[in-house]
């Protein structure tokens, strides 16, 4: 099965009853898979004039209490940030697949890319926080979708994953296990009466109880900024209490959310930093390198936003340098670089796009990271 | 109006006087529900309200036929026109 | 008799959120008797309040959503329709209301707009048109007469502006009413035979703009809207919607133009998933 199968599987998994989309390649088996699967579970498939109208659709539905998804890649990613800021800012969980190709604008429609790692983080406009997470396999993105709905449901916030072309188009086994209701996370409701509710007011974690459209609880939401009644208030304290709620509640609730993999890191003082399909030419090139003789590990990042400072911190107290491969010329780098500060070298390995790093190219940066 | 012959029904079908009330502080002195009250009840106040504004106040409620047109017409929502119980008896 | 409003008297106040009144709109602004004869058509209709899901997008008329008490989103510029496609797909039982202004349900949501009426969704479009961007300050929009002046064409309008009725009906809607908001009987039914019908519907609401586009086309005062209303309508039902341009402060054709029975597009979804061998 192919990843972007995989990814739709996961969903439905997951619980996910409602895609909107818009063809792009390479995410249109995703739609595809969609199409053909929701239909037999229930749920509704629907492509729409664009992706603009694909996200607001996931808005929408998943205001009316389905788990909701859309995929697509760059292009139609950028055209999605105007209404995952929406997202954010009504706190709808939805989940926001980007098989990411080779930019800018058009460029490499059917060849790989990780070119919108820093969109992914800061792609829409305003201070938030945002959940993204990078499958390396078809049975990687299976596993993280449900992950993806899960911690979307349970903060209340879209989750992107972002993908890469190799990993969207890949054919590997997948295992699906059937998944246990307990291991599914659905959003809280409002223990409150109508009448009673606050849209807004969090709970202990920061994360507010959703009421969904039809129930009798009358609630207004906007993307204006708004107090605990969802109402507008046009002030700095109102801003500022909202804005940082919205960015506390995955920040303070990072340790839940960070995942992150190791292999020989214990020992290394070369460490590779990747994260998507070149975490497995990484994996590669860093066995390569032990045959030389060099110390060298890996970190595998698997959830990319919020980023997993802390970890790259303590590697940098015992690491010479991070090697970090992207295919694209210097995004999640300028992250290790920040957090390792003066005690360690964050060497990037940049590729263009279009393919993957060769294991030499990676090898010699680990050579060089120990000069 | 004087009419030159009553229709038998004409006390039963009799049109009694509805109460207006218009809330000062959403008036924002548009002047619709003036100029489109069609028996001519309504007037802008002189005095200002709160916020600055001439608002509509009844001026004759005897002439109200509970038409409702105003109530329909207002753009703040100020305006509400009730009919008298004993008249729904009928 | 003038006091303060009793809510218990009011028609309409049940269905407002007192707490948020008075409301932003100008003098004389025509949302507001828009919005009264929505509420209205909702008993009229007989349909259950708690299951209307009202969305706005941007702009004036974008702020409807915050001040009526039902379900209400108000989303971004232009997205009003995808997103009310979205909650009525996933919760079929809802009757999705979209109220948004001219600018942001025909410009920036144009797409949006003919492609919910090909697929002739079950959504009651009301589209209040003013002939401006209101809240920006007055620019000229897509449904501004040519020769009007806006704060962005201050020579005149040299674009020639959509007809929207026509714009609706050859997309493909169910239901295509225009009114304006000094026919508020005639609207309130429109609206209430709008929302009873299935698929798509949408209903022009000519709606004067007095500080702003009537300042600057020579009716600065809400009077001055209305009075030109009451003079240049011209009511015909079933009227073709090709002949309802409008022209600056020229006739406006009036009244029901399109009211006919097309599958919507849950029929046809329901009519093909039928088909469908359910599986887990």
């Amino acid at each position: 099965m192919n990843g972007d199968s995989a990814c739709a599987e996961g969903a439905i998994s997951a619980g996910c009853r409602f895609f909107a989309g818009y063809p792009i390649t390479p995410a249109s088996e995703l739609a595809e898979r969609m199409s053909e699967r929701l239909p037999q579970v229930g749920g509704v498939c629907i492509q729409m004039e664009d992706e603009l109208a694909s996200m607001a659709a996931v808005l929408g539905a998943s205001w009316a209490g389905l788990k909701a998804m859309t995929a697509t890649s760059g292009p139609g990613f950028s055209l999605m940030m105007e209404n995952l800021g929406l997202g954010v800012m009504l706190e709808t969980p939805c989940v926001l697949v980007n098989i990411q190709r080779a930019g800018p604008s058009t460029g490499l429609p059917t060849m790989t890319g990780q070119g919108d790692m820093m969109q992914a983080r800061w792609g829409s406009h305003g201070s938030y926080e945002i959940i993204a997470l990078a499958p390396i396999s078809p049975q990687d993105i299976f596993d993280l979708t449900i992950l993806a709905f899960n911690l979307s449901e349970k903060y209340r916030v879209p989750v992107l994953i972002m993908a890469d072309e190799v990993v969207g188009h890949m054919s590997e086994k997948v295992t699906m296990p059937t998944i246990a209701a307990k291991d599914l996370v659905e959003r809280r409701r409002p223990k409150v009466k109508p009448g009673k509710y606050l849209p807004y007011k969090p709970d202990a974690d920061l994360v507010p109880p959703m009421a969904v459209a039809g129930e009798g609880y009358h609630f207004h939401v906007t993307g204006l900024t708004h107090d605990e009644r969802g109402y507008p208030v046009m002030t700095v304290e109102a801003h500022d209490r909202l804005v940082r709620r919205l960015v506390d509640k995955i920040r303070l609730n990072r340790h839940d959310i960070i995942k992150y993999k190791e292999f020989q890191v214990e020992d290394a003082d070369i460490i590779v930093c990747a994260y998507g399909i070149s975490v497995r030419i990484a994996q590669l090139a860093v066995r390569m390198a032990r045959e030389e003789g060099i110390r060298a590990g890996l970190l595998q990042l698997i959830t990319i936003w919020p980023f997993a400072e802390q970890r790259i911190r303590e590697l940098s107290l015992q690491a010479k340098a991070f090697v970090v491969p992207e295919i694209n010329y210097g995004q999640i780098v300028l992250e290790v670089e920040r957090c390792a500060g003066d005690r360690a070298r964050a060497i990037l390995v940049p590729h263009m796009g279009g393919s993957v790093h060769s294991p030499q190219t990676i090898l010699e940066a680990i050579r060089e990271a120990t000069q | 109006m004087t009419l030159w012959r009553q229709p038998f029904d004409a006390a039963e079908k009799a049109t009694k006087p509805g109460q207006i009330h218009i809330d000062k502080e959403r008036c924002k002195g548009c002047d619709f529900c003036v100029d489109f009250c069609p028996t001519e009840a309504l007037r802008m106040s002189v005095e200002l309200s709160s916020k600055g504004y001439n608002f509509a106040v009844v001026d004759d409620e005897s002439k109200c036929l509970a038409c409702g047109f105003c109530e329909l017409i207002c753009p703040e929502f100020a305006i509400t026109v009730s009919i008298p119980l004993d008249n729904n008896v009928a | 008799m003038t006091d303060t409003l009793n809510a218990k008297n009011h028609s309409i106040e049940k269905y407002l959120r007192q707490d948020r009144m008075p409301h932003i709109w100008c003098s004389g602004c025509g949302i507001g008797p828009a919005v009264s004869c929505f509420l209205r058509a909702i008993d009229r209709a007989e349909i259950d309040p708690n299951k209307i899901a009202l969305v706005s997008g941007i702009g004036c008329t974008g702020r409807v959503a915050g001040y009526v008490k039902l379900d209400s989103f108000h989303t971004t510029h232009g997205r009003a329709i995808p997103f009310a496609t979205g909650l009525k797909l996933a919760k079929p039982e809802l009757k999705a209301v979209v109220f948004s202004g001219d600018g942001d349900l025909v410009a920036i949501g144009g797409n949006h707009l003919i492609h919910a009426a090909r697929r002739n969704i079950d959504m009651t479009v009301i589209c209040v048109n003013n002939f401006n961007y209101g809240m920006t300050g007055g620019q000229v929009g897509p449904t501004s007469p040519l020769e009007a002046r806006t704060t962005t064409t201050p020579y005149g309008n040299f674009e020639p502006p959509f007809n929207l009725p026509y714009l609706a009906s050859a997309s493909g809607a169910s239901y295509v009413a225009r009114w304006t908001v000094l026919h508020l009987r005639e609207l309130e039914r429109a609206i209430t035979e709008a929302m009873i019908k299935p698929g798509f519907s949408f209903i022009d609401v000519i709606a004067p703009c007095p500080p702003i586009y009537g300042r600057m086309n020579k009716m600065p005062l809400p009077m001055d809207s209305m009075h030109y209303y009451q003079e240049k309508t011209i009511i015909r039902h079933g009227a073709d919607p090709k002949e309802a341009d409008i022209t600056l402060n020229g006739p406006i054709l009036a009244g029901t133009f399109v009211d006919i029975e097309r599958p919507t597009f849950q029929d046809q979804l329901n009519h093909i998933s039928s088909k469908v061998n359910a599986q887990v």
